[in-house]
C-alpha cells in the first residue's frame, strides 16, 4: 500500500516520489542509478527522523489519526496468538466499533478489548469510525467480568474519536454505559493494562481506560475533548485547533510529565504506520514486562493501589 | 457566551443567564415557558418553580442546599480545596482569569458545594453543583470535593446525595478533568462496599462527563421535571446525524420512558421524597 503523507510530511513525500521514479526507470536504464537511490533513501530517512523529532501537538494528533496507523484488529493479529473474537452485549446488539477477544500474549491467556476504526469507506461506516454505542461499552463490560471470573488480565487498546453522539445511543443510555464501565473497572478483580494506540477521545476512550498501568504510544493522543472541538468552543474557530492541541496537553510526553501515564512506547521512525511489525514487537515486549509487575501481588493489594491511584488524580490548592 | 450555552439550542438558551442579577428584587418575572407574569418573591417562595405551569427554573448550589437541608447543624465539606491552573491554559482569556470571574460572579470558589447536615432530621451529606460557575463543569476541585463528601459518608455511616447541574468535564484542566470521571465513579465503589446509599438527582442540565460518570451511578436516580440530561449536547447530535431531534429528546421524561431514571420528582416534594427513600434503604424507623 502506498503511504499517505500528512501535510507536514511534504518534504518526505517529495523525496519518496523521486525515489519511486528512479526505481521505475532503473530497470530499463543502462546507467546504474542504485547508488543515487541509496543516497536518496538515506536522505528520506534522515528527513523523516528530523521532522518527527520536533512534531508539535497538533501534528502528533494527525499521526495518531493517520489512516494507515495499525488498529486494534491489526494488533490482535500481529501481537497475539490463539485469538478468538467474542461478540455482543447479550442485551441489544454487537457493536463493531468495539472488538473484544480471548487471546494469548507470549503464551499467557488475556482478554483484549479495543475500539476499532475502519480502513476503507465501507469499513469506516461499518465500524462507525471507531465511535462506540452503548452496546459496545456493555460488550466491553461483559468481557471485563468474564476475564475477572477466570482470572485473566485485561488489556485494552484505545483508539476512538469519542463515544457516538447519536439519537439511538442516547435512547439506550450512552452515559450510563460509560459510567458503569468506570465503576466496574475501578473494582474489577483482575489486572488491567490500558494502551493508547492512537486517538484517546474523551469519555469514550476513558470507558476503556481505568487501569493499573497506563501505556501510551509515542504519537498517540489522549484528551478531554478533541482539539477541534475545544477550539470551536473556546476560540470560536475550529482553525485554532493547533493552539488548542498545544494547550490541552494531549501528547504522551506532556501526559508523562504530568504523571498521568506510566510509560511511553517509542514508535518506529516516522510513526507506527511506517513499520507496524516493529511497533508490535516493541509493544508486545512492553506489555509482557508490564504484566510481570503484577506477579506475586495479591488481588486486594492490586485493587487498593488502583483505588489510591484513581483518588490521586487532580491538581488543586489546599488550605491547611 | 459560555461554551455550554453554545451547545444548547436557542430555546434553552433564553432560560439561561442570571435573572436574579438583571431583575431587581420584588419586580415581575416572566415564566420562560407559560409566559405568566409572576412576582419574583412568589417565585422564590415557590422554590423557583412557576406556580402556574410548574416550570423548574435553575437554582444555585446554596439555594438548593437551603431547600433540602435543615437549617441547624450544617458543616461544609471540602471548601479548603480550591482550583489551580495546572496546564496554564489560555484561549481568548486565561483559565486563571475565568476562574476569578466566576468566583466573583457566584461567590463560590468552584462549581460544587458539599455539606454535611440533615434532611428533616435524617443525617446525610448533600452535594450541589453551581451551574453559574463555569457551566458547573467538573475539574479537579469538583472531583476532590465529591470524594471528600463520599468519604465523610463512609466515616459517619451517612447516605450521599448529589444534585447535578453541569455541562460536563472542564476543558481547561485537560486530562485532569477527564480523569475526575474515573475518580468520582471509583469513590462510589467504596460507598457501595460500606452499604450506604447514593441518590443522584439530575437537574437541568446534566450533560457530558458528569452524566457519563457518577450522575448515572445512583442507587436511585431522580430527575427534576423537564431537565436536559444526556451524554452529547443536542446540537452536536443534530450536526452528527443531520436529523431533527424528536420532541422532548433528552428531557427527564424521555429518560424515564427509556428506563434511565427511577423517578421524576417535583422540586417542592424533593425533601420529603429523599427522606422517604433514604429511610427505606437504610432501614430507619418510619418517619412521621
Amino acid at each position: 500500500m502506498k503511504t499517505s503523507f500528512l501535510d507536514f510530511e511534504q518534504p518526505i513525500a517529495e523525496l519518496e516520489a523521486r525515489i519511486e521514479e528512479l526505481r521505475y526507470v532503473q530497470d530499463d536504464s543502462a546507467l546504474d542509478i542504485s547508488a543515487e537511490i541509496k543516497t536518496l533513501t538515506a536522505k528520506s530517512q534522515k528527513q523523516t527522523k528530523d521532522i518527527y523529532a520536533k512534531l508539535g501537538a497538533w501534528q502528533i494528533s494527525q499521526v495518531a489519526r493517520h489512516p494507515q496507523r495499525p488498529y486494534t484488529l491489526d494488533y490482535l493479529q500481529g501481537m497475539f496468538t490463539h485469538v478468538e473474537e467474542l461478540h455482543g452485549d447479550r442485551a441489544y446488539a454487537d457493536d463493531p466499533a468495539i472488538v473484544g477477544a480471548l487471546a494469548r500474549l507470549n503464551g499467557e491467556p488475556v482478554m483484549v478489548v479495543g475500539q476499532q476504526k475502519g480502513r476503507d469507506t465501507k469499513e469506516k461506516i461499518y465500524r462507525n469510525f471507531g465511535m462506540p454505542r452503548p452496546e459496545g461499552y456493555r460488550k466491553a463490560l461483559r468481557l471485563y467480568r468474564l476475564a475477572e471470573k477466570f482470572g485473566l488480565p485485561v488489556i485494552t487498546l484505545i483508539d476512538t474519536p469519542g463515544a457516538y453522539p447519536g439519537i439511538g445511543a442516547e435512547e439506550r443510555g450512552q452515559s450510563e454505559a460509560i459510567a458503569r464501565n468506570l465503576y466496574v473497572m475501578a473494582e474489577l478483580r483482575t489486572p488491567i493494562v490500558a494502551v493508547i494506540i492512537g486517538e484517546g477521545g474523551s469519555g469514550g476512550a476513558l470507558a476503556l481506560g481505568v487501569a493499573d498501568q497506563m501505556l501510551m504510544l509515542q504519537y498517540g493522543m489522549y484528551s478531554v475533548i478533541s482539539p477541534e472541538g475545544c477550539a470551536s468552543i473556546l476560540w470560536k474557530s475550529a482553525e485554532k485547533a493547533p493552539d488548542a492541541a498545544e494547550t490541552l496537553a494531549i501528547t504522551a510526553n506532556r501526559l508523562k510529565a504530568l504523571g498521568l501515564i506510566d510509560r511511553i512506547i517509542n514508535e518506529p521512525v516516522g510513526g507506527a504506520h511506517r513499520d507496524p511489525e516493529g511497533m508490535m514487537q516493541s509493544l508486545r515486549k512492553a506489555l509482557g514486562e508490564t504484566l510481570k509487575l503484577f506477579q506475586g501481588r495479591s488481588m486486594d493489594e492490586i485493587i487498593q493501589t488502583r483505588y489510591e491511584r484513581l483518588m490521586a488524580y487532580g491538581k488543586f490548592k489546599e488550605a491547611s | 457566551m459560555s461554551w455550554l450555552q453554545k451547545l444548547l439550542p436557542p430555546k434553552i438558551k433564553r432560560t439561561l443567564g442570571d435573572t436574579k442579577k438583571t431583575v431587581p428584587e420584588g419586580l415581575w418575572s416572566k415564566c420562560p415557558t407559560c409566559e405568566s407574569v409572576l412576582y419574583r418573591t412568589d417565585l422564590e417562595k415557590n422554590q423557583e418553580v412557576c406556580p402556574k405551569c410548574g416550570f423548574h427554573n435553575r437554582i444555585g448550589a446554596r439555594a438548593r442546599l437551603d431547600q433540602v437541608l435543615d437549617a441547624e447543624g450544617r458543616m461544609e465539606i471540602g471548601s479548603e480545596v480550591t482550583p489551580l491552573d495546572p496546564l496554564k491554559f489560555k484561549d481568548s482569556k486565561s483559565y486563571a482569569e475565568r476562574i476569578k470571574a466566576s468566583q466573583k460572579d457566584t461567590g463560590e470558589t468552584d462549581a460544587l458545594v458539599v455539606m454535611q447536615g440533615s434532611i428533616n432530621t435524617v443525617p446525610a451529606v448533600v452535594a450541589a453543583f453551581e451551574f453559574r460557575f463555569q457551566g458547573g463543569s467538573m475539574g479537579s476541585v469538583v472531583g476532590e470535593r465529591f470524594v471528600r463528601g463520599v468519604n465523610a459518608c463512609i466515616d459517619h455511616k451517612l447516605p450521599f446525595i448529589c444534585f447535578a447541574a453541569s455541562g460536563g468535564a472542564r476543558m481547561q484542566e485537560g486530562l485532569f478533568s477527564l480523569l475526575q470521571m474515573a475518580k468520582t465513579s471509583a469513590a462510589l465503589t467504596a460507598l457501595s462496599r460500606a452499604k450506604l446509599p447514593f441518590i443522584s438527582v439530575l437537574t437541568d442540565p446534566t450533560m457530558g462527563g458528569v452524566s457519563a460518570s457518577f450522575a448515572m451511578l445512583g442507587d436511585v436516580i431522580l430527575a427534576e421535571p423537564g431537565a436536559l440530561i444526556g451524554f452529547a449536547g443536542p446540537r452536536v447530535i443534530e450536526q452528527t446525524v443531520r436529523e431533527t431531534l424528536p420532541d422532548g429528546f433528552q428531557r427527564a421524561e424521555f429518560l424515564l420512558e427509556h428506563g434511565a431514571v427511577d423517578l421524576i420528582v417535583d422540586r417542592r416534594e424533593m425533601r420529603d421524597k429523599l427522606v422517604k427513600l433514604i429511610s427505606s434503604l437504610m432501614r430507619l424507623p418510619e418517619n412521621g
